[in-house]
């Protein structure tokens, strides 16, 4: 479980910053990954390979590679987890991960290396704590820091003393649908990615308890879930900062937040949802002359919401030409480097059917693989105040020991996930 | 690093980079020795970028090093950076800096002291470990949990360095210590050092009992998310006592499947399935198991590096249980947008859950996946709906169906493709849906892949009678044989015969031409070999060359649930780690870790290129390849692949075997005089066995002492009885706890021994102290013969699993041709001998001339000694200068013809050893065996 040593690399496989942990990898192997992936066909490319007896284990980030490697039979999955804190690590730090933010603070980026990860082994990678006692101001620290209490304490997430003029806590509920739907039109696969995201503005060591409508808990508490609707949550992942044995027992969400912004709990659960935008595309190709589509967008949510800022996306041939779009609403581009259409619709109502027709020339002389454009139609949109799943914020507790009174400010949005329609 | 610009001046680290000028040594030397302490740092600081982009800065050591000394957090850490690097190339200067390190070690803050100690024990020099030791051992007792941390991972550190010292200095019970410490995070790191030295030593250092797993599982609840997966990672590697003790574990376990963190899941996923092996309820293993889909499930929204893990994991996982995701397939369908190495392993995932209640869906799926653009995608799509065709057969008509809409649409790669699925298809079932070959026969012009070529032209050789055009056909791919593959001469080679055999009229000149293409023009010799074959066959025996050409197939089976069941089980104790992805054990992709000597061995070579191999696979191969360091042959046995290995080995069983000392003896001179490897004489028979009289009752020798088997010790040994062959054991419990039932299984061997009964189950669980004895039946099969080439006559690599325990033993057990293969069969009759020996083809005889075989001249003296062997004379004849003799006798069951020429009338030439079997694979071990016989 352990990774010998780190690089960060751009995607020409050039080092930006390296670090061996381990010393038992030479820091010549970058060039024996760099060559690999370069030389592998986009076929061959896996997230994870061995050459002479090194393990690399790689994610890409912007322009950005960071890779591990690993001599033993490590814990892969630790070694990517690793990779993406320490993406968000340094998000928190920098703004932004890029070629330039990690030259302009390589001082402080050895230092956080370090801290993150000892011999291999991952340690603290809670940046709000990292930060009490790494700082970009570290030259002017004369009276050095001192670890934080926080780094080894079972509360590993949350220093104490912490203090706000003003105690607030807020709450998104963020669904995502993620959708299949086969160029039948039946729907192949559908399901709801929830999160519940927090943003923390409370002093001291609060406790907090969230009440969900949760399907689970109702029963198990005896009360029927008659009057209010519940929701059967499938799969349920959690902070560290929820007691996930008081969970498993009574099916209680406590815990003490972090600061500031962080995501509770994702949850997700399959439950057949009718596609809440479907889009049906008629295609007539007339080869060697055009190609026209008739796009039939229709709404199926309740009319009183509202999908904001809906995008549908059509695949077309990559050698068409000379466009015309007619709709019924919103507005039409044709996007040549995507080799596709976008429908854009700024607000699209419950109930509602649009139409749009789109004309493509074709050139006399095509491509004779026809197949290209087999890409499923996408839909983006966001509907606020809704969520498809039904779930709610009953209650959140706040306690305190100074007793403090603290609003909660809940918000709901439902969103597309990976909302693909197959075309015929 | 000559392009980069000066950014906001002062703020930005970049300026450091900038720094191209010549001279710049100097210069730097110069700032670096600078009273100004905001200079000395941005020196250091421009030291650090040089090293940064790759330039030596060694030179600067001793400059840099003066530095130390530094109020600045920051600086230091700069310093012990550079340190760190740049030590192994200064030994001695490096040991300036210990004086720095020590009293830093004592430093009232503990960032300090634990920045010393973290960075002492990166620095890889010898010299420094001796001074390491005294401030390790007080950090390891500091007040300040921070500094007890950093110091629990530096033993580990110190212990890749100089193991012993780790040893002499106790620091293995400071660390079992720690384990107890009342804070998480240094629990964690405690488990995490030790689980590394015990990967490392091959002991187990961690010496869990019951109260250690009650303060692992308290401080799970407590510690960081990382130090979770370290302790996970290390119960995994624990055997529970009895199913409570197990069902105690995941009770605690099960909670963690609801982390956000995906390592933290699969870690406790790991957990729990180890497990639920000791799990003895039904129900409540059900129970257990229905938690784990979930969190499997969701593992599929996480990021794509994280889902392939994910997924090759459950590939394991759906083999071990594959009632977990029964009901989940509709997740593993692919989308559109899915990383081609994500795809790959969901179409695998789909393949292993198909069944006959969703294989409509599937195939609907298949079919959409087998119109997409990636090609190698479509490809592993199309040959998915075959393998579906052959796991389902109530499917298979469904599947031809689809495969038939494919073929239509004309697409090259998906005809071919579809091609030799279909070829599959018609093997499995034969005489069923021979209707579409004309569909087929459409498209012969497009298909110019090797693999479609040849499947396609054994599907018209096959069915030539059912082929209007047939011999066309082919006439029209022989037109370019020459141009064609190895793979493609071959069929059509054995295409034309099979034709000819069924319409020999009017397609003699084809054949004819065939033959003598593939004999006379050819350099390949499989296809000389095989035209040879042919051509004597059809010109001696044409009804034999029926029999033989035209012969019933053996059947094919779905080969999607390959992995063996112990091979399965290392593998589900090793999810979420590479050896998971690569499905190999460790041993056969990770060097062997010793700290001492960190040289290249040639050896170790050999596996990385297995490892390399395998990740430049293209995923495809799920299969497990029991040749190499098999799973079976336990974790200290994988090199073992040379003579003089098995030599020792064979060394001390003829020791124990021997029931008189002065065998013994004949034994131990024996071995000497064997010229490496190619001692036949000491391989086979073996001095010991030699001297003792085959019917003597056979000693079984301590094959697995108590404390490798797990708290059982067996005894065990090979024994013929009444001709067949018995797998005799003595198994003494001297574990705690009852056993009734062992699971058995063998690796490939010399003689291809099979247990024919997968179970050791005694009639009454057999108590602690107790022993009991068994007879497991045994075969031989020409399928588990160790692969050409391996060591002759080494000892046959056990594996047996405790069905209470779940524990799985690997042990060896000897095994001695001569004196335990051959059974008192009899000679075999003279008319019932010609006529076995003619049966045999010329090409499956093998023989050897035996340089220096003495021979006295005297047959009948030869004769004599032979029999004691078991290997009867059955006649003799005369010819010009040479007598030849013939032998037969049994290997187990299988009948052993042996012709013996020995030279007469003073000729020099070496007597000549000849042998045909009715099992041709066992010939060179039955020639083995009797020259062996003969040089006793």
């Amino acid at each position: 479980m352990v990774a010998s040593a780190l690089f960060i690399m751009d995607l020409k496989g050039k080092i930006i910053i390296s670090r061996n942990f381990r010393g038992d990898v030479p820091m010549t192997v970058s060039e024996t990954f760099s060559n690999h992936i370069q030389e592998r066909e986009e076929m061959e490319q896996k997230p994870i390979f061995t050459v002479e007896g090194v393990t690399f284990v790689y994610v890409q980030y912007n322009n950005l590679i960071l890779m591990s490697a690993t001599k033993r039979n490590s814990n892969v999955a630790l070694m990517l987890v690793y990779l993406y804190k320490l993406v968000d690590v340094f998000k928190d730090y920098f703004g932004e991960l890029e070629e330039e933010s990690i030259r302009d603070n390589f001082v402080i980026i050895y230092e956080l290396l370090d801290e993150t990860m000892d011999f291999g082994y991952p340690q603290t990678m809670e940046s709000k704590i990292l930060r009490e006692y790494i700082t970009q101001e570290g030259n002017r620290l004369e009276a050095a820091p001192r670890p934080p209490v926080a780094l080894t304490n079972a509360v590993s997430w949350r220093s104490e003393g912490i203090k706000h003029r003003k105690n607030e806590i807020f709450l998104d509920v963020v669904e995502k649908l993620n959708l299949l739907e086969s160029s039948n039109g039946t729907v192949l696969h559908s399901e709801i990615v929830g999160a519940v995201k927090m943003k923390s503005f409370l002093s001291g060591m609060p406790e907090l308890k969230l009440g969900l409508n949760d399907k689970l808990l109702f029963e198990s508490s005896g009360r029927s879930s008659g009057t209010k609707k519940a929701v059967e949550l499938e799969d349920i992942k959690f902070h560290q900062c929820v007691r996930l044995a008081r969970f498993e027992n009574d099916r209680t969400i406590s815990f003490i937040p972090p600061d500031g912004e962080f995501d509770l709990m994702t949850y997700r659960l399959t439950t057949h949802v009718k596609p809440l935008i479907w889009v049906e595309a008629v295609v007539e190709p007339h080869s060697h002359s055009r190609i026209e589509y008739m796009i039939k967008a229709k709404s199926q949510f309740k009319s009183r919401s509202i999908a904001n800022n809906v995008e549908i996306i059509i695949p077309v041939p990559n050698d068409v030409d000379s466009p015309t779009f007619k709709a019924s609403i919103g507005s039409v581009a044709y996007l040549p480097d995507q080799d596709a259409v976008v429908w854009s619709i700024k607000q699209f109502n419950g109930s509602q059917e649009y139409l749009m027709r789109a004309h493509f020339g074709l050139p006399s002389i095509s491509a004779e693989d026809a197949r290209e454009w087999k890409a499923p139609i996408q839909v983006k949109f966001e509907i606020p105040y809704f969520t498809v799943s039904g779930i709610q914020v009953r209650y959140l507790k706040i306690i305190e020991k100074s007793g403090y009174q603290a609003l909660p400010w809940v918000r709901y949005i439902t969103q597309n996930g990976d909302y693909q329609l197959r075309m015929t | 690093m000559a392009g980069r610009a000066v950014r906001a001046p002062g703020g930005s680290d970049s300026r450091f980079f900038t720094t191209t000028k010549k001279g710049e040594t100097h210069e730097l030397r110069q700032e670096l020795n600078s009273p100004n302490r905001d200079k000395k740092k941005d020196a250091v600081k421009k030291v650090i970028a040089n090293m940064t982009v790759g330039k030596d800065v060694a030179m600067l050591f001793t400059d840099v090093i003066n530095c130390i000394q530094t109020e600045n957090i920051e600086l230091k850490k700069l310093v012990y950076l550079y340190l760190i690097n740049y030590a192994k190339t200064q030994p001695e200067l490096t040991l300036l800096a210990v004086n720095t390190f020590v009293k830093d070690a004592n430093d009232p803050n503990p960032l300090i002291r634990a920045l010393a100690v973290r960075t002492m024990g990166c620095i890889r020099v010898e010299k420094i470990t001796e001074y390491l030791c005294e401030p390790l051992r007080k950090a390891l007792r500091d007040d300040d949990p921070y500094v007890r941390k950093t110091a629990a991972v530096c033993v580990a550190k110190l212990y890749d360095i100089n193991a012993d010292l780790v040893e002499d200095q106790g620091f293995l019970q400071i660390l079992r210590d720690l384990i107890c410490d009342p804070n998480p995070t240094v629990v964690a790191n405690a488990v995490a050092a030790l689980s590394e030295i015990g990967d490392t030593s091959g002991r187990d250092v961690m010496e869990i009992d019951t109260s250690v797993l009650q303060k692992l599982l308290a401080a799970l609840n407590e510690c960081t998310e990382w130090g979770q997966v370290f302790i996970l990672d290390s119960l995994a590697k624990y055997t529970p006592a009895d199913g409570r003790e197990a069902e105690g574990i995941i009770e605690r376990v099960t909670p963690r499947l609801q982390h956000a963190n995906s390592a933290v899941v699969m870690s406790a996923v790991k957990v729990v399935l180890t497990y639920l092996d000791s799990v003895t309820s039904v129900d409540t293993s059900r129970s257990f198991s229905r938690k784990l889909a979930p969190p499997l499930v969701t593992l599929l929204n996480s990021e794509p590096e994280t889902q392939y893990v994910a997924l090759r994991n459950i590939n394991l996982i759906v083999q071990k249980r594959p009632g977990i995701l029964e009901s989940e397939i509709k997740v593993f369908f692919c989308k559109y947008n899915d990383p081609i190495y994500v795809k790959m392993e969901k179409l695998e995932t789909i393949i292993r859950l198909v069944n006959d209640r969703n294989i409509d869906q599937v195939l609907l799926e298949l079919k959409e996946y087998a119109q997409e653009v990636d090609v190698e995608f479509v490809r592993k799509a199309v040959r998915a709906i075959g393998r579906c065709a052959i796991k389902l057969e109530r499917a298979a008509e469904r599947c031809i169906n689809v495969l038939l809409e494919l073929i239509q649409t004309k697409v090259n790669y998906v005809l071919q493709e579809a091609v030799i699925v279909i070829k599959d298809i018609f093997r499995k079932y034969p005489n069923r849906y021979e209707s579409i070959i004309s569909a087929l026969c459409e498209n012969l012009d497009t298909l110019d892949e090797p693999e479609a070529k040849a499947s396609i032209i054994w599907i018209i050789g096959e069915y030539a009678e059912r082929i209007d055009n047939a011999d066309e056909q082919l006439e029209h791919f022989l037109e370019t044989f020459e141009e064609e593959s190895a793979e493609v001469q071959l069929q059509l080679l054995t295409a034309t015969v099979k034709l000819f055999l069924k319409q020999p009229e009017d397609t003699q000149d084809m054949v004819q031409r065939v033959l003598q293409l593939a004999t006379e023009e050819s350099d390949d010799p499989d296809l000389r070999d095989r035209g040879f074959v042919y051509w004597r066959l059809l010109s001696t025996n044409p009804e034999a060359a029926k029999a033989v050409v035209l012969s019933e197939k053996p059947n094919i089976a779905d080969d999607t649930f390959t992995l063996e069941p112990a091979v399965l089980d290392m593998l589900i104790g090793q999810i979420s780690t590479l050896s998971s992805i690569y499905y190999k054990p460790p041993e056969a992709f990770v060097m062997k870790q010793a700290p001492i000597s960190r040289a290249e061995d040639e050896d170790l070579d050999d596996d990385d290129e297995d490892a390399e191999e395998y990740a430049n696979e293209d995923g495809e191969d799920y299969e497990y390849d029991s040749n190499n360091a098999d799973g079976l042959t336990g974790p200290s046995d994988t090199s073992n692949g040379s003579g003089a290995v098995d030599l020792l080995s064979m060394d001390d069983l003829s020791v124990n075997d021997a029931p008189a000392p002065a065998a013994a003896a004949a034994a131990a001179a024996a071995v000497p005089a064997a010229p490496g490897g190619g001692g036949i004489v000491d391989l086979f028979g073996g001095g010991a066995g030699a001297a003792a009289p085959p019917a003597a009752p056979v000693q079984k020798t301590v094959v697995c002492p108590a404390a490798q088997g797990g708290g059982l010790e067996i005894l065990g040994a090979f024994v013929l009885r009444g001709g067949a062959l018995f797998l005799d054991v003595d198994v003494n419990n001297r574990d705690a706890a009852p056993t009734q039932q062992l699971a058995v299984q063998l690796n490939k061997n010399t003689f291809g021994i099979v247990p024919a009964q997968q179970q050791i189950a005694f009639d009454q669980p057999l108590a602690p102290g107790a022993s009991a004895s068994y007879s497991l039946p045994m075969s031989l099969t020409p399928a588990m013969l160790a692969p050409p080439g391996s060591p002759v006559g080494a000892p046959v690599q056990t594996a047996l699993k405790n069905m209470q325990t779940g524990a799985v033993l690997y042990f060896n057990i000897p095994v001695d041709g001569l004196s335990t293969m051959l059974p008192p069969a009899g000679p075999m009759g003279r008319d019932q001998f010609l006529a076995a020996w003619k049966s045999v083809d010329d090409s499956l005889e093998v023989s050897k001339e035996a340089q220096g075989l003495p021979f006295s001249g005297d047959v009948s003296a030869v004769t004599r000694k032979l029999q004691e062997r078991n290997i009867y004379f059955v006649a003799g004849r005369e010819a010009p200068g040479q007598q030849i003799v013939y032998y037969s006798f049994k290997l187990v069951q299988l009948h052993m013809l042996a012709e013996v020429t020995f030279p007469v009338g003073g000729s020099a030439a070496a007597p000549r050893l000849c042998i045909r079997s009715e099992a041709p694979p066992y010939a060179p071990l039955a020639l083995q065996l009797l020259e062996a016989a003969l040089r006793q």
